[in-house]
């Protein structure tokens, strides 16, 4: 061993100790989430934002908080100041849980798991403006805890005294939930109603108060692990969606609904970071591997190594055969050339009939373009049954590879838009490997970290794609550097990648995803490789989800790390999911009205988050089963009184 | 018709029931009645219907039409949460124990307050009933016997202190031992004045316990009166029972 390499033992335990207080929060968010979802089977996005409040909450009771409304002193800088304040903190957070449970899931429990899922997600968008209302854009720096602000020596280092209370508050919390669980009654009901919440209803308990009181101590816990944050973290606004992110990879490498496993898995990964910040840039066997670097994504290496050996996390267990809620998805059928025809013959003439109107013109390119990245997607969560958190993955690195290989290797922009499909469909081959041999909401996640993964390696690789300041100057040749010829250059690309999508669900193909999603085993059971075709469906989804995002680059002309972030991949999902999945033209409408409604929004207020957020509120509790879905039900309805009667 | 009506004021009474799995008929046109003390065999083949009913009388399939009567309150629409508080116990074909729950706690889920006009049972109560529980007090539900989680789900319902019982094939799948001691709880229930209606297949175990029956067949009832009646009635039997 070289003298690089020496670690001592002082610092693998100083290492430690900073890994165990990073994991306590993390464990306090993942137990909460890991809860809500074992009862009310819903994957709470809103999870982070508690987190956020509890954060934001906790400063404002500890510092005071002016705003029009009201005007707090704060608690001051006290030692029983900081705890009343963390504790009240995590009170209100909790109760804000419960706004949310009574007001918005409580009237979709029934609806599709897809729907709750886009719902919490509008709660996220609402809530993050909230906060931007109240505590405005600038970070937040909290102070040192009152009391506990110096150092312990341990083994000749200075170990924050504040760090040794986080450790020990993780177990104490670990205890008393444990207690709750396993010794009270509320603690079987849950448990009971985690395997089966029909039978427990049927056995008298009032099911919706169940849900309450477990998102109250849900919510609760995340505004603690939020608060006890303060001493350690700014309170910023995009605190929502980097927690949900890491909150998820806890609970699936815990196991879904397993508190304990919630703790491990906190453990395990706040450790395992810890350990790549203090070993910094390492050179091993001539290759230089910077292991601080490493940290945004070792969490997500954990998590997919975890899941490879483990499908259903370290203590979790293959989830329970839930009763079907909703009925099984009627047969696709392909849209009428009398309805398609038309509609593209209408765009192609666009800018002709408004050769001036550039603003529609781009507005137009963006919605044909995320119409495609939305089908690419639909196809994943439709047809095939396996729902994306992460096809902006491929959107993303399509771009990247579109505009390096413009920019690097001069290659011509037409070869480009080529090759950065392979590109992405070839990444969506790598990691598509790993997510189908998942299914649910595992898949999901696991989805979420490569999307992730992708993401980080964009933003960290600075000498090559620029870092966070992204890539500019990616524009196309002169001959399609009009806005009009660049459109319908899109609009036939898009047109063809989106008619070939449609034409391979109905082949044998196709009708093999289809029937994988109804009955997996009877699929098989025929002698069809299940996993071989959902693998192909998710490196071809990943290659046009590709096209779409080389398309937006150049349309662009310059590209950041954005286009692979979590809130890229979620637009795709809120597009599909607002026009429904049960129709093939659905993610085409859901993109154009989503698109559009996010430009319209953004343009006139600071808060559009908020607004498109209620916007899809609205849409989700008046239509619970999807637009398609709702109107389907009301006419079986009607038909089932006429019969009676 | 007389003969179907049972001999007290019933204390379930179901006319005119119609349910439908999305766009599937499954039941038209049920009909049923059974007061205090009265055991009522719901018999028929697989997939006539016998479940879909007890499941719309608990309110977890939710009827389209007709007039569910229990106790005197109208209970169609109604969450099943607030049936079974009204004192309406369901005990489900597939059992549908806690498996990661033990015996006792599988207990306490289904305890609800002790109600004056019906029997109050305890678990100590429901191990003198049923003795094989009292012995796995803390056993998880998942490891326990077909049989032994047959007694538990029943055992689970009456922690509720129900006035009548809803039992889904109680026989299905037991061992002929199993099936008579079945068979002895369902007459303790009928002794402590508890209605019990109750779904089969097998005709035998019906005419052990059940006073009266009634037939569904493809969702419509076919027949209904007293199982001395059924008994007497070869053709019945042949047409709508025999496999």
């Amino acid at each position: 061993m070289s003298a690089q390499f020496a670690v001592t033992f002082a610092s693998v335990v100083a290492q430690l100790l900073n890994g165990l207080a990073g994991a306590s929060s993390l464990f306090m968010v993942a137990a909460g989430l890991s809860l809500i979802f074992g009862v009310t089977r819903i994957v709470n996005f809103a999870h982070g934002s508690l987190y956020m409040l509890g954060l934001y909450g906790g400063y404002s009771l500890l510092e005071g908080l002016q705003t029009s409304l009201l005007s707090f002193g704060g608690f001051g800088r006290s030692p029983l100041g900081f705890w009343a304040a963390v504790v009240i903190a995590a009170l209100l957070v909790g109760v804000a849980g419960v706004l949310i449970e009574v007001l918005v899931l409580r009237r979709i429990y029934r609806a599709p798991e897809l729907f709750q899922l886009l719902a919490t997600f509008a709660v996220v968008l609402v809530v993050k403006d909230i906060a931007l209302a109240v505590w405005g854009a600038e970070d937040l720096v909290g102070p040192r805890a009152p009391g506990l602000s110096g150092t312990v020596d341990i083994l000749g280092r200075h170990v924050p005294q504040y760090d040794l209370a986080l450790i020990v508050i993780a177990p104490v919390v670990l205890l008393g939930l444990w207690l709750a669980l396993a010794r009270t009654r509320w603690g079987a009901l849950v448990r009971a109603a985690t395997q089966d919440r029909e039978m427990v209803g049927a056995l008298g308990v009032n099911e919706a108060w169940l849900f309450t009181g477990v998102f109250f101590v849900g919510a609760m816990l995340a505004g603690l692990g939020g608060a006890l944050q303060l001493p350690r973290e700014p309170a910023h606004l995009g605190l929502d969606l980097a927690l949900i992110a890491d909150a998820f990879v806890v609970t699936v490498v815990g196991g879904l609904g397993s508190v304990p496993g919630a703790f491990l898995a906190a453990i395990l990964i706040g450790v395992v970071k810890a350990f790549c910040v203090a070993l910094g840039t390492r050179e091993w066997l001539g290759i230089e591997i910077s292991f601080s670097r490493l940290t945004l994504v070792v969490e997500f290496l954990v998590m997919a190594a975890v899941l490879i050996a483990r499908p259903y996390g370290l203590l979790g267990r293959p989830p329970a055969v839930q009763r079907a809620a909703t009925e099984p998805a009627p047969p696709l059928s392909p849209p009428r050339w009398q309805v398609w025809a038309p509609a593209l013959v209408l765009l192609a003439l666009v800018p002709l009939a408004l050769p001036g109107d550039r603003y529609l013109l781009v507005l137009l390119t963006d919605i044909i373009i995320f119409a495609l990245f939305a089908v690419s997607l639909h196809v994943l969560m439709g047809p095939s049954g396996m729902v994306s958190f992460g096809h902006a993955a491929y959107f993303g690195i399509a771009a990247y590879a579109a505009a390096l290989l413009l920019k690097r290797a001069a290659v011509p922009m037409e070869a480009t838009l080529l090759m950065a499909p392979i590109v992405a469909g070839g990444l969506a081959l790598l990691f598509g490997w790993f997510c189908v041999r998942l299914s649910g909401v595992y898949l999901a996640m696991l989805t979420l970290a490569f999307a992730q993964i992708a993401w980080s390696v964009i933003y960290q690789w600075g000498s090559l794609t620029g870092g966070s300041n992204g890539m500019i100057g990616v524009w196309p040749p002169s001959w399609l550097a009009s806005k009009s010829a660049y459109y319908w250059l899109a609009l036939a690309l898009c047109a063809l990648g989106i008619a070939f999508l449609w034409r391979v669900l109905f082949s044998p193909f196709g009708y093999a995803l289809r029937a994988g999603r109804d009955s997996s085993l009877r699929v098989e059971a025929i002698g069809i490789d299940l996993r071989r075709q959902q693998w192909l469906a998710f490196a071809l989804a990943g290659a046009l989800a590709g096209l779409a995002g080389a398309l937006f680059a150049f349309s662009k002309g310059s590209i950041s790390p954005e286009l692979s972030s979590i809130a890229q991949s979620t637009d795709a999902l809120v597009m599909v999911l607002l026009g429904g999945v049960e129709t093939l033209t659905g993610p085409v409408a859901g993109a154009a009205v989503f698109t559009w409604l996010k430009d319209e929004l953004a343009r006139r207020t600071e808060f559009w988050r908020a607004l498109l957020g209620l916007v899809i509120l609205a849409l989700v509790l008046s239509f619970p089963q999807g637009i398609a879905g709702g109107a389907r039900q009301l006419w079986d309805r009607l038909r089932q009184r006429g019969v009676a009667t | 018709m007389a003969a179907d009506a049972p001999p007290v004021p019933a204390l379930l009474q179901v006319e005119g029931l119609h349910a439908y799995y999305g766009r599937a008929h499954i039941l038209a046109d049920v009909a049923l009645s059974a007061a205090a003390g009265d055991v009522l065999a719901l018999l028929g083949r697989n997939g006539a219907g016998k479940s879909t009913t007890l499941k719309s009388i608990m309110g977890l399939v939710r009827p389209a039409a007709g007039q569910i009567v229990f106790d005197g309150v109208r209970i169609d629409g109604t969450a099943p949460y607030r049936i079974a508080r009204l004192g309406l116990g369901f005990v489900p074909e597939d059992r549908r124990i806690f498996t990661d729950l033990s015996v006792m706690e599988n207990l306490e889920v289904g305890r609800q307050q002790p109600r004056p006009d019906a029997p109050t049972w305890t678990p100590e109560r429901l191990f003198e009933l049923f003795p094989n529980l009292g012995r796995m007090k803390s056993r998880p539900g998942g490891r326990m016997s077909g049989g032994e989680q047959q007694m538990l789900t029943i055992a689970r319902t009456l922690m509720g202190n129900p006035k009548c019982v809803l039992l889904d094939e109680p026989s299905e799948g037991l061992a002929p031992l199993i099936v008579e001691q079945m068979a002895h709880a369902i007459r303790t229930l009928r002794q402590e004045g508890l209605c019990v209606v109750l779904s089969e297949q097998n005709l035998h175990f019906s005419s052990l316990v059940a006073d009266r029956a009634v037939i569904v067949e493809k969702g419509r009832v076919r027949f209904a009166g007293t199982m001395d009646e059924l008994r007497a009635d070869p053709a019945v039997r042949e047409q709508y029972l025999s496999v």
